[in-house]
């Protein structure tokens, strides 16, 4: 049978190596037969020479490097500062799915928001047993200082980054939650700086929804945050807290603080005088309403967290409590992000909401549990075992591509903290092409939108596309070879 | 009605634009002194020559070698490439580059990225013997990086309250540099205050002016004869040339006068002790203070300049709780 004209297309530069397989591909619906979404791109880059995409890629990563777009690794001898790396092919989201994932990811804060207020309080859901009240307690980031505190609006979870994949039939699910301080968005930011400029024509004709107003949202979301004792004046202070130029996401703490217009300070900067929290500036102690903090619980205040911890701010979880202080996210937020706690979310969404869940998560196996447990140490070979407190891709076991020194060293893990490890169906992500050595490419895609929650749940379109730029790889993480791209998601 | 904006400037950012200024400020002071010293030594006798250095050492507060011999060589690596002396030019410019690595979201990237550069450079250097011979072209890199950094700065940075310091630390760090300067010269070498210098000492007063770059201005103001009054009046209380001290010091008390006011800060001590020092400075007579000895008079300008610098350092940087909390 002879080809169609398009699936001819297929095999022209730059589609001439691309590869297919079982995972779901976002652009092809066939091999050569774009879906409708997608048609416009495909056909601009048939007709872009590969010369012209390889000198807007090197300016790209150019001008990633002298603004200093750079994140550090850690594990080295030094922190060592690389660029994020950039793909120019955008990831087009039509309409009719941004609003799925929409109205599934605002079910989801305003649960895990209702969960936190409800743990730390009443209890009621530990009471009925739709949660395991041990499963909470024994939780590394479970705040026992957090019980009967009432926090602002009752939001605990006021910034989310929630990651999503792609299954092969074609349906989004839930990965996991990031409630404590996700990070990333600086990154969505300058990628769609970069593309406006690199495909101006397509983006427009394409109709893409905007996203720049993603720092007048955040500050908007903080200032909603803002303790009572304080609207008496007219503007709330907002601060941006940071661990400091040595952190990897120092360089997003300082965007965000200067789209924001608000100070970047440190815990040298802070101090808590009668409960109430100041910051040191030149014409004296200025107070500080809420504090955007991009430092862990555990290095808040070494008066009632970690003691050794030079970063934080002492008093500052007293002023906290007596109210006088916002911070977002707030304390204790980890218990609902916990990987763990992720398999009861469906549960927790139906408890709260008495609805369904709009995005399914993905199917886990509690290590806790001894029948589950004896089949992932049967198939380690096949699953994705994950520490539940990590993130950013440290501690993980991906099955089918680990060594048997790797799977023997994760089944003593297991065997001896259980609660510590849960174990997952190796998914195949979806794939996304890349324009990676003059051609493209596909590679293994994930999503992360990013939920604000103050007044109003407020989604940005779009989110952080994380490309696992490795042939063959499944894991994003910038830390680990991951690359993002630039998501669009389509007004009609 | 009042234009300017009450903004908000943390202690920490005004104090690292502050130091990183002087940092910076200091390493150009340094490479001059340096270079001039370089082009001098070549007209003159050895003995001559090794009376400079313990001068140059003096007015850089620069450690004495253990020893206490000193020569071309080792001076020129500890002033320039010894990371171990905290005063030397590479030391000089990391600190400077460190302070504003942590308040680079203050300033304008072009700032960044040029202090970036002169860092860079500077610590791709090595020290040996064939640079040596060719240090002359590392000293005008550092000069002409920190000259850069001003230019860049002044037109690309808001003259505000962040713009203030950056102004503030320059001056204090010059004015303190020049008085050590003028002060050591006076100290070490004799002289007939008004009479005009001849032959070696005359290369001696050469070499104070063109350590800050005044030789030309001094012979548009002066003529070439050089009399040691003249030299003094000319470095200390001439009100247009940027490197003498009156200039500093006029700058010093107008940046605390506009920090003063943006800040809106009921204490004005640094504004006092800066403006009592101005005021010297303008009603003083030469020959009066050649009179009593000038670095008798020098030694109290920085006097003077160090309890204003503690008193911004208290007053904007690192007060104390109580006291802003009773404001």
């Amino acid at each position: 049978m002879p080809l169609p004209e398009s699936a001819r297309s297929l095999f022209r530069p730059p589609f001439r190596n691309y590869q297919f397989d079982a995972a779901y591909d976002e652009m092809f619906q066939a091999p050569g037969v774009p879906r409708p979404h997608y048609q416009a791109l495909f056909q601009t880059l048939l007709e872009l020479p590969p010369e012209e995409m390889r000198k807007s890629q090197q300016a790209a990563d150019l001008s990633f490097l002298h603004q200093g777009i750079t994140f550090t690794v850690y594990g080295n001898d030094e922190g060592t500062e690389r660029v994020f790396p950039n793909d120019l092919l955008p990831r087009i989201i039509p309409h009719h799915e941004w609003r799925k994932i929409e109205s599934g990811l605002t079910q989801r804060i305003a649960a895990l928001n209702l969960f936190l207020e409800d743990v730390y309080h009443r209890g009621r859901i530990l009471a009925d047993g739709i949660v395991p009240r041990e499963l909470v307690y024994s939780c590394r980031h479970f705040r026992r200082e957090m019980r009967n505190l009432t926090v602002p609006r009752g939001i605990y979870v006021s910034i989310c980054g929630t990651d999503l994949v792609r299954l092969p039939d074609g349906s989004f699910a839930v990965l996991e939650d990031n409630l404590r301080v996700p990070s990333g968005v600086s990154y969505m930011l300058a990628n769609r700086k970069v593309l406006k400029k690199v495909f101006p024509t397509l983006f427009r004709d394409y109709g893409v929804c905007p996203i720049d107003h993603y720092a007048q949202a955040l500050l908007a979301t903080l200032r909603a945050l803002s303790p009572a004792s304080s609207t008496s004046r007219h503007e709330p202070t907002v601060v941006l807290l940071t661990p400091g130029v040595f952190n990897s996401a120092y360089f997003e703490h300082t965007f965000l603080a200067q789209q924001m217009g608000i100070e970047l300070v440190e815990g040298r900067d802070l101090l808590v005088h009668d409960n109430v929290v100041y910051m040191r500036t030149t014409a004296g102690l200025k107070r500080v309403d809420v504090i955007y903090r991009r430092v862990d619980d555990d290095f808040l205040d070494p008066l009632c967290f970690r003691r050794d911890s030079g970063l934080g701010v002492p008093g500052l979880f007293n002023a906290y409590r007596a109210g006088n202080v916002a911070m977002a996210n707030a304390v204790g937020t980890g218990v609902a992000d916990d990987k763990a706690l992720y398999a009861y979310v469906p549960a927790i969404i139906r408890y709260y909401l008495g609805e369904e869940p709009v995005i399914a998560n993905v199917e886990t196996y509690l290590l806790t549990d001894r029948s589950q447990r004896n089949y992932v140490l049967e198939h380690l070979d096949e699953l994705v075992v994950k520490a539940v407190g990590e993130s950013g891709g440290y501690g993980m076991l991906i099955g089918p591509h680990s060594t048997a020194e790797q799977r023997e060293d994760f089944r003593q893990r297991i065997q001896a903290e259980p609660r510590n490890y849960i174990a997952q169906p190796t998914l195949s992500l979806s794939r996304a092409p890349c324009f990676l050595e003059g051609e493209a490419q596909a590679r293994h895609v994930d999503l992360r939108p990013y939920i604000l929650y103050g007044e109003n749940v407020t989604l940005v379109p779009g989110g952080l596309t994380r490309v696992a730029l490795r042939r063959g790889s499944l894991v994003v993480n910038s830390s680990q070879g991951g690359g993002s791209k630039d998501t669009w998601v389509l007004r009609a | 009605m009042n234009q300017r904006m009450q903004t908000t400037m943390l202690s920490r950012v005004a104090d690292s634009l502050y130091w990183m200024s002087r940092y910076l400020e200091r390493a150009e002071h340094t490479a001059r002194l340096i270079d001039v010293d370089f082009q001098l030594r070549l007209d003159q006798s050895p003995e001559a020559g090794s009376d400079r250095w313990w001068r140059l050492l003096e007015a850089l507060h620069a450690p004495v070698p253990a020893d206490g011999k000193i020569d071309a060589a080792t001076l020129t690596y500890i002033l320039t490439l010894d990371k171990t002396n905290s005063s030397s030019i590479i030391s000089c410019v990391t600190s400077a580059r460190e302070n504003l690595r942590q308040v680079r979201e203050q300033c304008s990237s072009e700032m960044w990225e040029q202090l970036n550069r002169l860092y860079l450079q500077v610590n791709s250097t090595t020290s040996n013997e064939a640079w040596l011979l060719q240090s002359y072209a590392f000293f005008r890199a550092v000069r002409e990086g920190a000259h850069l950094f001003q230019g860049v700065t002044d037109s690309r940075m808001s003259h505000g309250e962040g713009w203030q310091y950056i102004q503030l630390g320059r001056y204090v760090e010059r004015t303190d540099a020049l008085a050590r300067l003028i002060g050591a010269y006076f100290r070490r070498l004799p002289c007939l205050p008004d009479q005009a210098a001849e032959s070696e000492e005359y290369l001696e007063w050469v070499g104070l002016l063109k350590s800050c770059a005044a030789f030309e201005a001094y012979c548009k103001r002066y003529t070439a004869e050089l009399r040691p009054l003249r030299v003094a009046e000319f470095l200390l209380l001439n009100p247009e040339f940027p490197h003498s001290v009156r200039f500093c010091v006029d700058k010093v008390h107008a940046a605390l006068i506009a920090i003063a006011e943006l800040t809106e800060r009921k204490q004005d001590l640094p504004v006092r002790l800066a403006g009592r020092l101005q005021a010297t400075l303008s009603f003083s007579q030469i020959d009066e203070i050649m009179a009593s000895g000038a670095n008798t008079y020098v030694e109290s300008v920085r006097q003077q300049c160090s309890q204003a610098h503690t008193a911004i350092h208290q007053i904007y940087f690192d007060y104390p709780v109580e006291s802003a909390l009773t404001q």
